[in-house]
């Protein structure tokens, strides 16, 4: 039986329960209960989410969230968005037009600083003929741009922000949600994939211009279908550099796979051991591009050795 | 009447669990994350026998909370090792309290317990041995604004926090359980000649049974601020359910409050664990207790008081006095803690006087 998705309840009933008993939608394995009284954020759902499984009231929510706009006065002085994560207030409140930026943020934080049950690593995730490509790095080295690239040309998105590595048998659980596209990248993308949904940039956030990409109906519907690890590859952008891969013993790997991952160390042995057979079972590479087509030709060639 | 919060029926007959449906999970989860008590409800589950009858999706979750606080006891255990280590020049017992003392004593209390300081007993003329130990070691003061220093060296019981300057464990130095201000002082040499060696772990101390729960009754009844409050609570009802066990416990627990002047924090706490948690107390304890109840008038006012600020701090069990009755009894544990006169200087100083803390990031 197919569970109702976002776009099938309708905007009237979509924006009932996000005043009311909260909407849980279900990304990757999580069920997140969001409510709010914002309506340019339901509409910025209802673009992004629409595929998306919805549950019913009654059902188990992983997460509990609520963005609230302002009150009083603060609705005609430079008005906020507060994030409120069950009654408590992780973090500081956001301009008002950053909503949406801040949900996606707030999921982030909510799946990295709780979901135990996975490695977390701070990384974009991209699947092929069932084997998974990692790309950890650290903002501003172009892996959100190449993520965005890949998926536009064949790749299935498994995560644009955070690898989920299951503890049990080192597979990837995908976790797809739209993809952040920070400053520059915004219009790289819409000139590379001019088919692609992005959200309408917003400017001034904490990291500058930031629009979303949303994710494909096929890697939505496949949120379920696990992947092998292949590759490890770190990137990084540089004007004018040639595409080029540079193999990574498995010691450093390690090292930086480890200092990527939200709870390698609150996971003790059961991390050790995660990374340990990540750094195993796939290759790792420093990886410099100066061009997003070649960069995907690389990533195709990777593909081809496999097989 | 209302029907007790989930989580408050959770905690007193944990097998409940078995019948509770997705929905209730769903704000059983909710109630125990705000209260900190997600990875004791695993447990508790667990020790019932009634884990595989929660819904998948929740069991998940209490085995997140579970991970976070195997990592703690770990990280608890290497400090303890740390601290032991440090202070075994001084020849002193290590006399651990509070959360610290359940961890180390692998106590019931102690079962999915988090805390973020390490809790320590030791002789006040030796307090300056200590803290020059613990900074050779490491460990250097916080709160070093000339009134914090006063504030805590002469009106409290302990020393300022001390942070280890690498791994940011924090060590509080206590010299007794109540501040030197607050009217009732029970002798500290009391409390330390009756410590118990914990076996097994070389140099390391609890207070003696009856002794442990008097300081978490005083520390709770006499806290100014109750977001732990049913956490607290509950480590009270697991210490009488596990030392009233043992023969002779419960004669003495009316006897050594009297000793120790705790008589009033004894009462407040066999009260509301019996009526929140349904805490097997004798019925002559109960009578015994009675008599440091204070007056009918006033009973019923800090009934009206602690029956709200000790259920779970969740939207979903907070009624429209809630707020009124945690205000009060933040004046009221401030009230405790010193004189009236001094109290006043001391909030005027906090609120005009003392530089402020860097917003969050």
């Amino acid at each position: 039986m197919a569970m109702p998705t976002l776009a099938s309840l309708g905007p009237r009933e979509l924006r009932a329960r996000l005043r009311g008993p909260g909407l849980r939608l279900q990304t990757g394995p999580f069920v997140t209960c969001i409510r709010s009284p914002l309506a340019p954020l339901a509409d910025t759902l209802a673009a992004m989410y629409a595929d998306y499984p919805v549950l019913d009231d009654g059902a188990l929510a992983d997460f509990h969230v609520r963005l609230s706009g302002p009150t009083g006065l603060r609705r005609l002085v430079r008005p906020q968005v507060h994030f409120h994560y069950d009654g408590m207030a992780p973090f500081q409140p956001l301009p008002l037009d950053q909503a949406f930026p801040m949900f996606e943020w707030a999921m982030n934080w909510c799946v990295s600083s709780q979901a135990h049950s996975w490695l977390v690593i701070h990384a974009a995730v991209i699947e092929r003929g069932g084997v998974a490509a990692i790309l950890p790095a650290p903002p501003g080295s172009g892996k959100s741009t190449l993520c965005a690239a890949l998926v536009n040309r064949g790749w299935r998105l498994l995560s644009d922000e955070l690898t989920l590595v299951r503890l049990d048998d080192g597979l990837i659980d995908p976790l797809p949600r739209p993809v952040s596209l920070k400053n520059a990248s915004i219009g790289i993308i819409r000139d590379y994939a001019p088919d692609a949904a992005l959200t309408r940039p917003v400017a001034d956030t904490v990291k500058g211009t930031v629009a979303h990409m949303r994710a494909s109906g096929d890697s939505v519907a496949r949120a379920a279908e696990a992947a092998a690890p292949a590759w490890i590859v770190f990137p990084k952008w540089q004007a004018g550099a040639a595409a080029e891969l540079t193999p990574v013993a498995r010691a450093p790997a390690h090292m930086r796979l480890a200092e990527n991952a939200f709870n390698y160390s609150l996971l003790g042995e059961a991390g050790f051991q995660a990374v340990g057979r990540l750094v195993d079972d796939a290759r790792t590479f420093d990886f410099r591009y100066g061009v997003l087509d070649d960069a995907v030709a690389v990533f195709e060639q990777l593909l081809r050795e496999r097989t | 009447m209302k029907p007790q919060p989930l989580l408050l029926q959770a905690l007193r007959a944990p097998a409940a669990m078995a019948r509770f449906g997705e929905r209730d999970w769903d704000l059983l989860l909710r109630q125990a994350l705000a209260s900190n008590l997600a990875a004791t409800l695993g447990l508790l589950a667990e020790e019932a026998g009634v884990l595989a009858a929660v819904p998948e999706r929740a069991r998940r979750r209490l085995g997140w909370a579970r991970t976070v606080w195997e990592r703690h006891l770990k990280a608890v255990d290497f400090e303890l090792r740390q601290i032991g280590r440090a202070l075994r020049e001084t020849g002193l017992p290590v006399i651990l309290l509070k959360g610290t003392a359940y961890a180390a004593a692998g106590l019931p209390a102690g079962a999915g317990r988090l805390f973020s300081d390490v809790d320590l007993l030791v002789p006040k003329e030796r307090l300056a041995d200590v803290e020059s130990v613990l900074m050779l070691h490491g460990w250097a003061g916080t709160h070093l604004d000339d009134y914090d220093q006063r504030y805590y060296r002469e009106w409290m019981h302990e020393l300022p926090p001390m942070q280890h300057m690498r791994r940011a464990s924090v060590v509080d130095v206590h010299h007794t359980i109540l501040p030197e201000t607050a009217a009732v002082r029970p002798d500290p040499a009391r409390l330390r000649a009756a410590a118990r060696a914990i076996p097994g772990r070389e140099g390391l101390y609890t207070l003696a049974p009856c002794d442990m729960v008097l300081h978490s009754a005083v520390h709770l009844f006499s806290e100014g601020e109750y977001h732990h409050g049913l956490r607290d609570l509950f480590d009270l009802h697991r210490l009488l359910c596990h030392f009233g066990a043992a023969p002779g416990f419960w004669a003495a627990l009316p006897e050594r409050a009297r000793e120790l002047e705790l008589e009033r924090p004894l009462c407040y706490a066999l009260r509301y664990c019996t009526r929140l948690l349904g805490t097997p107390v004798p019925a002559a304890v109960l009578d015994a207790a009675r008599g440091g109840a204070p007056n009918p008038a006033l009973l019923a006012l800090m009934d009206a008081l602690f029956l709200r600020a000790l259920q779970p701090p969740h939207p979903s069990c907070a009624d429209a006095f809630d707020g009124a009755a945690r205000a009060a009894l933040y004046i009221r544990g401030n009230w405790l803690r010193m004189p009236p006169l001094m109290l006043s200087r001391h909030l005027f100083h906090k609120a005009f006087l003392s530089p402020k803390a860097e917003p969050a990031q």
